[in-house]
């Protein structure tokens, strides 16, 4: 057998590392939106905590932030369910994990959609409002469209450091790929030891496909947003 | 809380001078891999931005492997994966170099900032301007003068402001080596909190502690920057 029979687990844990990475995505890129929103008002009591966010969240090591935030909410669940002689609720380690990747990410995806939003020409905005459209008409036909475009490059190399940063989820006792690999090993170390080896490698190979499919599908996506550019010829 | 600080200060900052721990062992572990990965990935980078595809085709398909795999897992193949091969156990420097957690952790995380590293040098060096090389190449410059005289200390410049995140997110990655039984400034604070079960304090010291050492070094290459790239501005 070419796994030792932990072909399935391998496969259930890479869909777990998808649906991770995907869902933690389609949070990190809301809270992006809004947060470069945010952090772009006028607004004082907008502004100012959304750039303490982003600040504080970049300058921490995610996985510093994984383990505060995971650990220290369970303890505060513990203690709540505790005062109010309740049973211990735990909290699941996916839920967990989209919400501390999305969390995490989404300060960097405020910084990234902040600089797409000032790279289009303001002029254009102005003359979308002159022309008497809604501020949600000026944000989904003119602003969001050509932020896109200049947003994608930053979008893809988050997309790429979300999907890496799965794998510390295992560390937080989610079962996705790294986890599964680990526990072949672990299934496996009385038929010979160097399974350690293989499992791991096949875990970086997963990693490798999904990587070298997203950079495809960015490159699509970078050609959809491009329409109508005309690119400068060196 | 301030028992939990009174017991473990010494170790999230120093430790002993035998045994350190703790802020200490991370800045050593962000010094020696951004070092080693800085040496790499210089000549790597001149290779990746050759013409030559026998020089540029090995160094892209190393870059890709590395940028396409998490840390974690190239640490892990390092720590636990590596050393269970037979061949390395038979051969005695492979031996004694895999078997300790401190080398396979600098290993793995030279390899991994200097693929990024390389990446980003060689983007700079690709974005020489022509008229430099030319007018270096009419003087009758030999390879090795272009790029030690023309080349590399402007693309070294313009490289600056992306080393510099690339240099903070290795400082953020020294933090798997506690996954490594490293003791790091990670390691002491998993320590701490397991101790103590006061996880926010625990945690909380060492990510204001991190936070520290990514503001110090953002101000650091701001003032890098100022100095060497006064002429772009």
């Amino acid at each position: 057998m070419l796994f030792e029979g932990y072909g399935r687990q391998l496969w259930n844990g890479t869909l777990e590392t998808i649906q991770l990475a995907l869902l933690s995505l389609l949070l990190a890129f809301v809270i992006g939106l809004v947060g470069a929103a945010a952090k772009l008002s006028q607004n004082r009591w907008l502004s100012f905590p959304a750039a303490i966010y982003t600040t504080l969240i970049r300058g921490v090591p995610d996985l510093v932030l994984m383990l505060l935030l995971f650990y220290s909410f369970q303890d505060w669940l513990n203690r709540l369910t505790d005062a109010l002689n309740q049973q211990q609720i735990d909290i699941d380690p996916f839920v967990a994990g989209v919400c501390v990747l999305g969390f995490i990410y989404g300060a960097y995806f405020t910084e990234t959609f902040r600089g797409g939003v000032l790279a289009v020409p303001k002029g254009q905005l102005e003359a979308a409002a002159a022309f008497g459209l809604t501020n949600w008409q000026v944000f989904h036909r003119v602003l969001f469209p050509q932020m896109m475009r200049f947003a994608l490059p930053g979008i893809s190399n988050n997309w790429q450091v979300i999907l890496k940063a799965t794998a510390l989820v295992s560390i937080i006792g989610l079962h996705e790929v790294v986890r599964a690999a680990q526990d072949a090993i672990t299934g496996t170390s009385s038929k010979g030891a160097y399974h350690a080896f293989f499992f791991l490698a096949v875990a970086g190979l997963i990693y490798l496909i999904l990587t070298t499919f997203s950079n495809l599908a960015f490159m699509a996506l970078e050609r959809h947003y491009s329409i109508g550019i005309r690119r400068s010829e060196l | 809380m301030t028992e939990l600080i009174q017991q473990y200060w010494q170790q999230y900052l120093f430790g002993t001078l035998g045994h350190p721990t703790g802020l200490v062992v991370t800045l050593w572990l962000t010094a020696a891999s951004v070092g080693l990965g800085f040496v790499l990935a210089v000549p790597l980078s001149v290779a990746r931005a050759s013409t030559n595809r026998w020089l540029s085709v090995p160094v892209s398909f190393y870059t890709y492997i590395i940028r396409g795999t998490p840390l974690y897992v190239q640490l892990l193949l390092l720590y636990s994966g590596v050393y269970t091969l037979d061949s390395v156990r038979a051969t005695p420097f492979l031996n004694a170099f895999f078997r300790d957690a401190f080398n396979c952790t600098i290993l793995a995380f030279t390899l991994n900032t200097g693929a990024y590293t390389t990446e980003i040098f060689a983007g700079a060096i690709k974005a020489t301007p022509h008229g430099e090389i030319e007018a270096a190449r009419a003087y009758g410059m030999s390879n090795f003068t272009l790029y030690r005289c023309i080349v590399l200390p402007s693309a070294l410049r313009r490289a600056l402001p992306a080393y510099s995140n690339e240099v903070i997110l290795m400082l953020h990655a020294t933090t798997l080596a506690a996954t490594a039984t490293v003791p790091d400034l990670l390691k002491v604070a998993r320590n701490a909190s397991s101790e103590y079960y006061l996880p926010f304090v625990a945690y909380g010291i060492a990510a204001a502690l991190y936070l520290c050492i990514s503001s110090t070094l953002i101000w650091f290459f701001r003032k890098a920057e100022r100095k060497w790239l006064a002429y772009l501005r």
